[in-house]
């Protein structure tokens, strides 16, 4: 059977990376910026996948260190939304562009 | 020998009576404040009298007075020789002068708990008293040197809060201010004399450094061959000593502050500017005075001229005064010069015996003073008069202690002023005739002062309400009675037999022909006064019309406080203190003011990276991160 090669799976990866980026960048809706960084933080786990599955098939550290990413990213939505709420109670707002009173 | 334990009591009770005053006094114990201040330094005079009993009682077998060292605390050591101990060292003088501070300073203390009643710093004044007390014993039984210099120093500032107790008078504050910014000049003296004599004998204390300093040895031959423009390391040192010492004396030129000292209340001004503090540098001298003797004639010469100066000078100025407190200031100042010119011509004796007899009559004229100013809330002689009837038993002291400063016999300055005359006769015959014409003038400004304030016309102020209060409370009289009995027998003592520059016994020489002349002078001086001022009439301004310039002259204190005035305002303002102010400013600030404006000027510029938005400072952690991603792989290929 005909393998899909690394490099095609690294372009996924990549371009999901980027569109988070600019997701994260662009937008001003804190929602929005929390899924943008779920996108780069999945891109991340194919990576760790592809290299685990492409390069040493007969070991399982990437897939492990996707399950802790997942755990990981699980936690932080958590710990985010409750940031966003305290956020909309204080500015009745979640755009970014508000809070933005921690400066000098 | 006396055990150390008790005598370290005399200078602790003080001490531990200025803490528990200084700290509680204010709000807790106020009502009784001065009867415990009183109490703690009674019980120190009861153990100082009974350490001279048995210094001087036991240790005569021996064949003179030995200077012994009963104790000895090693606090901080610089070297094998050379510490700073905390030391008492006893020899006849020291043992003499804790007897004269304890008792001056319980008679004083006794005398404020009526005169100081009813201030609302009473506690306080107390505190300061004991603090005084504790201090000016600590630095007569000193038996280190620098330890000399730390009490020295604790005495200066004590007579500072005293000579600024009434804060609120400008006057008071500037006084105070004086006295401690010329005496401070002065140890700045003590403390160079003081390295230049520890560096060359190798230590500070004093019984060692005196015998390295007379005796042949290395130190000695060090010291005397060490020389700076000329002159000798040991009579730099002991120069230098004696500024200290002149300092703290008010010798002419530093006597500046003495006469201004007097804005303390009046029994701080018997105790610590007649009594004890000012003979300080007397007492430093004496201290070290065989190193002086040792030293060859040039250093004692100075001692003895800057004295005789000093007698005259104040003596003359005395005369001219109108302010009764002054007149007594400058009287002490005269005073001393008597003390100091008597031990710069060799008359160990006569000094200590002098600077002894001096504690009692001055202190007494100082009291007595305070209960006339109290009756006619002035201390000028012109709102005085006719007050013998209003005050019997301070008249009578009063013309006690007059009678014993102006050298009449039997009264106590008499013994004392022969001694130091004689000692002066022997050795300068220059120096004796100053000491021959102060004592005449002496007597005359002192009874100017008892005919202007006893005799003549009652003054308004005084005559007003007579009856109104008794004379004085008890706790005042008991002072003015025990000191007069002091200045009519205190010449009486044998005092050779106890204080002498070696210790050895000298039986004491009797009344002799010798003092003809001082007395005949003094009683010239007395009879001149009861001319001019016993009754009121126009000789007293005929008088000093006669010798007008040079009355003007003496009223204005011989212009030296307008020399000073000029020397620092005009010339040490403008020549050094401007210069240095702009160089502070412009150069050592405007260095500084520069670093401050450029960190300002950055900080302004690169503030805006600190902006409060989120996706700033993600974009600012990407560029960091690509940043060192480039750098790994320029590293690493």
């Amino acid at each position: 059977m005909n393998q899909v090669p690394l490099t095609h799976i690294l372009i996924v990866s990549t371009a999901l990376f980027f569109i988070g980026m600019y997701g994260l960048f662009t937008r001003r809706n804190l929602i929005t910026m929390l899924m943008s960084i779920e996108l780069i933080l999945n891109s991340v786990n194919i990576n760790f996948i592809a290299f685990n599955r492409y390069l040493y098939p007969q070991r399982l550290e990437g897939v492990f260190f996707t399950l802790f990413v997942i755990a990981i990213a699980a936690a932080e939505a958590a710990v985010a939304i409750a940031i966003i709420i305290n956020l909309y109670r204080n500015f009745h707002s979640i755009d970014v562009e508000t809070a933005d009173e921690m400066k000098f | 020998m006396p055990n150390a334990s008790y005598i370290v009591l005399i200078p602790l009770l003080p001490l531990a009576g200025f803490a528990l005053l200084g700290l509680f006094g204010r709000r807790y114990i106020k009502g009784f404040a001065g009867v415990l201040g009183t109490s703690f330094v009674l019980v120190s005079t009861a153990l100082a009298l009974y350490v001279a009993w048995q210094y001087f009682s036991i240790s005569l077998p021996q064949g003179h007075f030995k200077q012994t060292v009963p104790l000895n605390l090693n606090w901080l050591t610089f070297s094998p020789g050379l510490s700073i101990d905390m030391s008492i060292i006893l020899d006849p003088i020291s043992v003499m002068m804790i007897v004269v501070v304890t008792l001056i300073s319980l008679l004083v203390h006794t005398f404020s708990l009526g005169y100081m009643k009813g201030e609302t710093r009473y506690a306080t004044y107390y505190a300061f008293l004991n603090l005084f007390t504790f201090s000016m014993l600590g630095l007569v039984l000193s038996g280190n040197l620098f330890e000399t210099y730390i009490f020295w120093e604790l005495v200066g500032c004590s007579s500072f809060l005293l000579i600024g107790f009434y804060f609120d008078r400008p006057t008071a504050v500037a006084a105070a201010k004086k006295a401690f910014i010329v005496t401070r000049f002065a140890d700045l003296g003590f403390l160079v004399g003081i390295l230049i004599l520890s560096f060359h004998a190798d230590t500070l204390d004093i019984h060692t450094l005196i015998q390295r300093l007379t005796q042949p040895g290395p130190q000695l031959t060090n010291i005397t061959t060490a020389s700076f423009l000329g002159i000798s390391a040991l009579s730099w040192g002991l120069v230098l000593v004696f500024v200290g010492g002149a300092g703290k004396s008010a010798m002419f030129p530093l006597h500046i502050w003495l006469p201004d000292a007097m804005e303390g209340p009046t029994p701080v001004s018997a105790l610590i500017h007649a009594a004890t503090m000012v003979v300080a540098g007397v007492y430093l001298v004496a201290r070290l005075y065989p190193v002086y003797a040792h030293a060859g004639p040039a250093v004692l010469q100075v001692v003895l001229y800057v004295g005789a100066l000093s007698a005259l000078l104040a003596a003359i100025i005395a005369c001219t005064q109108t302010d009764i407190k002054r007149v007594l200031a400058y009287s002490t100042m005269s005073q001393i010069g008597y003390m100091m010119f008597a031990l710069g011509a060799h008359g160990y004796t006569a000094s200590m015996f002098h600077l002894f007899t001096h504690a009692f009559f001055k202190a007494l004229l100082f009291l007595c003073a305070g209960v006339i100013i109290h009756r006619v809330h002035s201390n000028e002689m012109k709102d005085m008069g006719a007050l013998r009837k209003l005050l019997p038993l301070t008249h009578a002291c009063f013309l006690i202690a007059c009678l014993a400063i102006s050298g009449i016999p039997p009264f106590s300055g008499f013994f004392s002023k022969e001694d130091i005359l004689l000692a002066a006769w022997n050795s300068n015959k220059l120096v004796y005739a100053v000491g021959l014409f102060t004592s005449g003038l002496t007597a005359f400004y002192m009874f100017r002062l008892y005919f202007s304030v006893f005799w003549g016309r009652p003054t308004h102020e005084a005559g007003a309400h007579p009856g109104h209060h008794p004379e004085t409370p008890f706790t005042e009289k008991l002072p003015l009675v025990i000191l007069a009995l002091g200045a009519l027998s205190a010449g009486w003592i044998p005092f050779s037999r106890f204080v002498t520059a070696d210790g050895k016994p000298e039986p004491a020489h009797g009344v002799s022909v010798f003092a003809i002349a001082p007395v005949a002078l003094a009683l010239i001086g007395i009879a001149t006064a009861a001319y001019l001022y016993r009754k009121e009439t126009e000789r007293p301004q005929r008088a000093a019309a006669a010798f007008k310039g040079f009355y003007q002259f003496a009223y204005h204190k011989f212009y030296i406080d307008e020399v000073y005035t000029f020397i620092t305002k005009k010339i040490i303002f403008n020549g050094i203190g401007r210069p240095a102010a702009w160089i502070d400013k412009n150069i050592v600030d405007g260095l500084m003011n520069l670093l401050a404006t450029i960190t300002a000027r950055i900080a302004a510029g690169i503030k805006g990276i600190q902006s409060g938005k989120v996706q700033d400072y993600t974009l600012y952690f990407f560029a960091g991160i690509v940043g060192l991603a480039v750098l790994f792989i320029y590293l690493y290929t």
